[in-house]
């Protein structure tokens, strides 16, 4: 069995981007003021190691096998994301003390289960959506997929973790329309969520119901999907300012900030300013490497994890962002290249959905850095802190190298077993 | 799933354009932030990370006429701290009081000075010694918002002999600094608060630099040097005064412990201030770096008031040593001539409606010239001549000759003296109708409703020293306005000062030594309210009377008899010309 890896440029991407944020830690912990992320870079080392051998293991195996531990797989990540919320389980990591996202034995924290879990609901959705000859055309028929990513999604929610949550409406959004889903369907589906966001101002609201109702009209659902759809957004629109009462503050404190990084000055909005100070100081060309001042200073929050973006921009400057912009973004083409050249549907679906998670993770965390995202917690992929996250990346590496290798774009006729 | 290559396809189209969308977005997001808000971000990033140190500038010295120094700056230590809050600076001060001694008033006034301003430096100890110093700085790395750093300390080498015109330096206050005048001062920095400090406070305050220290987050100093280049104070000129230290120093030492009052020396030509001493006087180096709390109250308790300014503020009825003023105006009026009698001789009194004035002459002294009784300072004469001018016309005449003003000396807090300004004064205080025109006996003879500072009296007399023209004092160096005082003729000038010294072979003068030069001038002994047995002891005059290079004026409070007043001038004099002078005239009024 001699088989090659095929996509060298995804690749090449994965290890500049993993090296890129090797270099990003490493500056993170060159501070004035004493840091835990002082030795981070080692730890990342040894994690991107790690990572790196587990996606060659992974890219050795088959497509095939991968389909086959596909359910035992999103068994174990469920069961697992289920652990946490058994006391003594569950840990928090840094400020979030309340959330549990952590797998804890004793004091050790073991990982996140959540980073497992986005890999194993995107290998789940692609199972249950090839499986069907036909995408779902109605609400109705989305029962399947829409419970695969409820049961991991609710589960997270309880520890909370807003962030990964988010991440799991991306995968099912994007895959959903990667297999077929007629857009006029995901937007019905995803009304009642938009109903959320604009239950703050009735009239608002109001206009998009009205939009919503003409909506529902025109493509004709079947009537008790209709009558489920507006029920459903009357229910966010109005029971939304009350599910604002029964949230917890810091996370209605981080929803504010959002809105007005302002609010709070000390807070969380304060961490949201520093990151645009430092982003915003970095000019065109940056600071220089480990001189950011924001950064070494102790003005940045979680320099090494959430806000790592941060520093790049301080020190790198502008064209240091665009390098980082560009090597993400040629990534995820490169995904889609391979979810586009699959062999079978399953693949193409495992391929897209991994982009798309990706992609949340990106957008939300780099938004968040530049205030235009709330503070979640989610992780930069290849950049951020943290061995969980970055051996889920190096698996999902694997995996689209496997597809790739397998695919129609690949080199593999000649090399196949 | 439909996954017929076509749709696939498709989805791809849509999905690469939809990904590059997405980067487009945050690429011109981080283009809008880093690029086209740089200048703001770069801005705000270095407040975070830099705080500015002042550096005190030193002051500009002060000089006397001969170079010598009055006020320079000798190297002194303040400690200050960088603090984020004002409970993190209660806590850096509980914890610095463990190390060094601070009262609970210097942390409240720490705390204070915080909230004035809480980007700059809280000073803790403005003027530190040595010792406490180097017990700080081995400790530094525990106390990361410390900052310890020379500054020029004032200090005035011959301390209270010069604290009377000199005055001092502190740190601005709350209220000064909400001032017009103290526009751009900033917390913590030291101006002058009394005397020339005070007067020339804009010439003498330098430029202050400012060094940048870095610090993170929390507030605490991480760089000390080379965060940005530092802007180098710049000390601020010499300020070259009139003022003859020799002279001075001679002035204190015969003031001696005892002795209160002051005095004060002038050149007649230019007005310059030669010395001016204030006694009992204060050590104004106390002063520097905020003033000990027991010795503020023990020159506030002193009931000598050391404080307060004989010179210039001092208000004190000038007795005899007006009666020359007197005799000025009646002159210029042409009310009486030099070799003029009045109606009634001496007899050792005067009968005024049913009251009667006594002179300070028992026996009396008969019938006398207007230059006689300069010499003899008999009243009889001068209520006479008071009473024939009318009391408007010495009003007038006084008014006109400045003792209605202040001298206009070039130091802060001149009090105004005490003159009635026209009649309507009387008719004021005492109501139309009830008052006699005997107020202008008292008045003639210097008493009654007039008291002059020391400084204005001297300014009258070297207008007699000078022909009738006076310049302003100035103690620093400037060209002072020269204003005519009085016009009298030059033989009436000639009359007035050979009445000053003729008394030479009549008055009670005495010779101090065969050669020498004559020191012409006038005594007086000041009935006060305040004690009526202790006298005030008043001298003013000039010398050489012939062409007078010193004009003086010495007035001892509660000091008895103006002669000894006139002692002490006579020193002074016989120090300042190095020669001692022959003949001291010595009239006695009342």
């Amino acid at each position: 069995m001699r088989r090659t890896i095929a996509d060298y440029p995804l690749v090449a991407a994965a290890v500049l981007l993993s090296l890129f944020g090797v270099i990003a830690v490493y500056s993170a912990g060159q501070t004035d003021v004493p840091t835990v992320a002082a030795r981070a870079w080692r730890m990342q080392i040894i994690w991107l190691g790690l990572g790196v051998f587990v996606a060659f293991a992974v890219s050795r195996a088959s497509v095939r096998l991968m389909e086959w531990l596909t359910v035992p797989a999103y068994l174990g990540a469920c069961a697992l994301l289920a652990m946490l919320l058994i006391p003594g389980l569950g840990g928090g990591a840094g400020d979030a003390a309340s959330s549990k996202s952590w797998l804890m034995l004793g004091s050790h924290r073991l990982g996140q289960p959540s980073e497992l879990a986005k890999i194993t609901v995107v290998l789940m959705l692609a199972r249950v959506l090839s499986d069907r000859r036909e995408a779902p055309k109605s609400m109705l028929e989305l029962w399947q997929p829409a419970l695969v990513v409820f049961i991991p999604f609710a589960l997270i929610m309880l520890q909370p973790d807003l962030g990964s949550a988010i991440a799991f409406i991306g995968i099912f959004f994007a895959m959903m329309y990667w297999s077929g889903v007629p857009m006029r369907l995901l937007i019905l589906v995803a009304s009642p969520g938009i109903s959320l966001l604009l239950a703050y101002q009735t009239a608002l609201w109001g206009a998009w119901f009205l939009l919503l109702l003409a909506l529902v009209l025109w493509y004709k659902p079947y009537v008790i999907e209709g009558v489920l759809l507006l029920i459903a957004n009357v229910a966010t629109g109005v029971i939304a300012p009350l599910a604002w009462d029964r949230m917890k503050p810091y996370q209605q404190h981080r929803l504010l900030v959002f809105i007005d990084p302002t609010v709070d000055s000390h807070g969380s909005g304060w961490h949201v300013i520093q990151s645009q100070v430092a982003i915003g100081s970095g000019g065109w060309f940056g600071k220089g490497l480990l001189e950011g001042t924001q950064k070494r200073l102790g003005y940045l929050p979680e320099q090494h994890t959430d806000f790592i973006f941060s520093v790049v921009g301080e020190e790198l400057g502008f064209v240091g962002v665009s390098v980082a912009l560009a090597l993400l973004c040629f990534l995820l083409i490169r995904c889609v290249r391979v979810a586009t050249n699959a062999n079978d549907s399953f693949s193409s679906l495992v391929a897209l959905g991994l982009a798309a998670s990706w992609l949340v993770h990106i957008v939300v965390n780099i938004g968040m850095t530049l205030g235009l995202m709330p503070i979640t917690g989610i992780p930069l992929p290849f950049f951020s802190y943290g061995g969980s996250y970055l051996l889920a990346c190096w698996i999902a590496v694997g995996i689209l190298l496997r597809i790739s290798t397998e695919g129609r774009g690949g080199r593999t006729g000649e090399l196949a077993i | 799933m439909s996954f017929h290559p076509n749709d696939v396809a498709r989805r791809s189209r849509f999905v690469t354009i939809a990904l590059f969308g997405v980067f487009v977005v945050l690429l011109s997001a981080f283009f809008r932030t880093q690029i086209l808000q740089n200048y703001k971000y770069s801005l705000q990033s270095e407040e975070n990370r830099l705080r500015e140190v002042p550096l005190p500038a030193p002051r500009g010295i002060i000089l006397d006429r001969n170079k010598q120094i009055i006020a320079e700056n000798v190297p002194g230590y303040s400690v200050s701290i960088l603090s984020p809050s004002a409970d993190s600076l209660r806590a850096s001060l509980g914890r610095l009081g463990k190390l060094i001694t601070l009262t609970p008033e210097q942390i409240e006034a720490s705390v204070r000075r915080y909230k004035r301003a809480p980007a700059r430096p809280t000073v803790v100890l403005a003027d530190a010694t040595f010792d406490v110093v180097s017990v700080l700085e081995e400790r530094r790395v525990e106390y990361p918002g410390l900052i310890i750093q020379s500054a020029p300390k004032r200090y005035y080498p011959d301390s209270s002999t010069v604290a009377s015109f000199v005055g001092y330096v502190g740190e601005v206050t709350e209220s000064e600094l909400t001032q017009a005048s103290f526009q751009g001062y900033k917390v913590g920095q030291q101006v002058g608060k009394a005397g020339l400090e005070k007067q020339y406070e804009k010439q003498l305050r330098g430029r202050e630099g400012a060094r940048y220290v870095e610090v993170d987050a929390r507030g605490r100093v991480v760089r000390d040097v080379g965060a940005r280049a530092e802007l180098t104070p710049a000390a601020a000129a010499p300020l070259y005064t009139n003022i003859d230290i020799d002279l001075q120093r001679y002035m204190t030492t015969i003031f001696g412990d005892s002795l209160q009052g002051g005095a004060i020396a002038i050149e007649p030509k230019t007005g310059a201030v030669i010395a001016l001493y204030s006694a009992p006087s204060y050590n104004p180096n106390r002063f520097i770096g905020g003033i000990p709390a027991d010795y503020w109250r023990a020159l506030n308790d002193d009931p000598r008031r050391p404080l307060y300014n004989k010179v210039i503020q001092g208000q004190y009825p000038p007795g005899s040593t007006f009666k020359l003023a007197t005799a000025a105006i009646a002159l210029q009026d042409g009310v009486v001539g030099l070799d003029e009698h009045m109606r009634d001789a001496c007899t050792g009194g005067y009968t005024y409606g049913t009251r009667y004035f006594r002179c300070h002459k028992k026996e009396g002294h008969g019938s006398l010239s207007l230059v006689g009784a300069i010499e003899q300072s008999c009243d009889v004469y001068f209520y006479q001549l008071g009473l024939r001018m009318g009391i408007s016309r010495l009003i007038a005449g006084g008014v006109s000759m400045n003792f209605d003003k202040r001298s206009g000396i070039d130091l802060p807090s001149e009090s105004r003296t005490i003159f009635p300004y026209s009649v309507d004064y009387y008719n004021q205080r005492f109501g139309k109708g009830k008052w006699t025109q005997a107020v202008i006996l008292n008045l003639a003879i210097g008493q009654g409703e007039n008291a002059q500072t020391v400084v204005n009296m001297a300014r009258f007399y070297t207008a007699l020293a000078n022909g009738g023209e006076a310049s302003t004092p100035e103690i620093a160096t400037g060209a002072p306005k020269r204003t005519k005082t009085f016009a009298l003729t030059a033989e009436q000038m000639t009359g007035l000062n050979a009445a000053l010294m003729g008394v030479v072979s009549m008055g009670t003068a005495r010779s101090a030594a065969i050669s020498g030069v004559v020191l012409a001038g006038k005594t007086g002994t000041a009935q006060n309210s305040t004690d009526e047995l202790h006298h005030h002891a008043w001298f003013t005059g000039f010398a050489p009377a012939k062409d007078p290079k010193i004009v003086i004026a010495v007035m001892l409070e509660f000091g008895g008899h103006g002669d000894r007043a006139a002692r002490i001038a006579s020193k002074i004099v016989e120090h300042y010309l190095k020669v001692v002078p022959t003949q001291l005239i010595s009239t006695e009024g009342d």
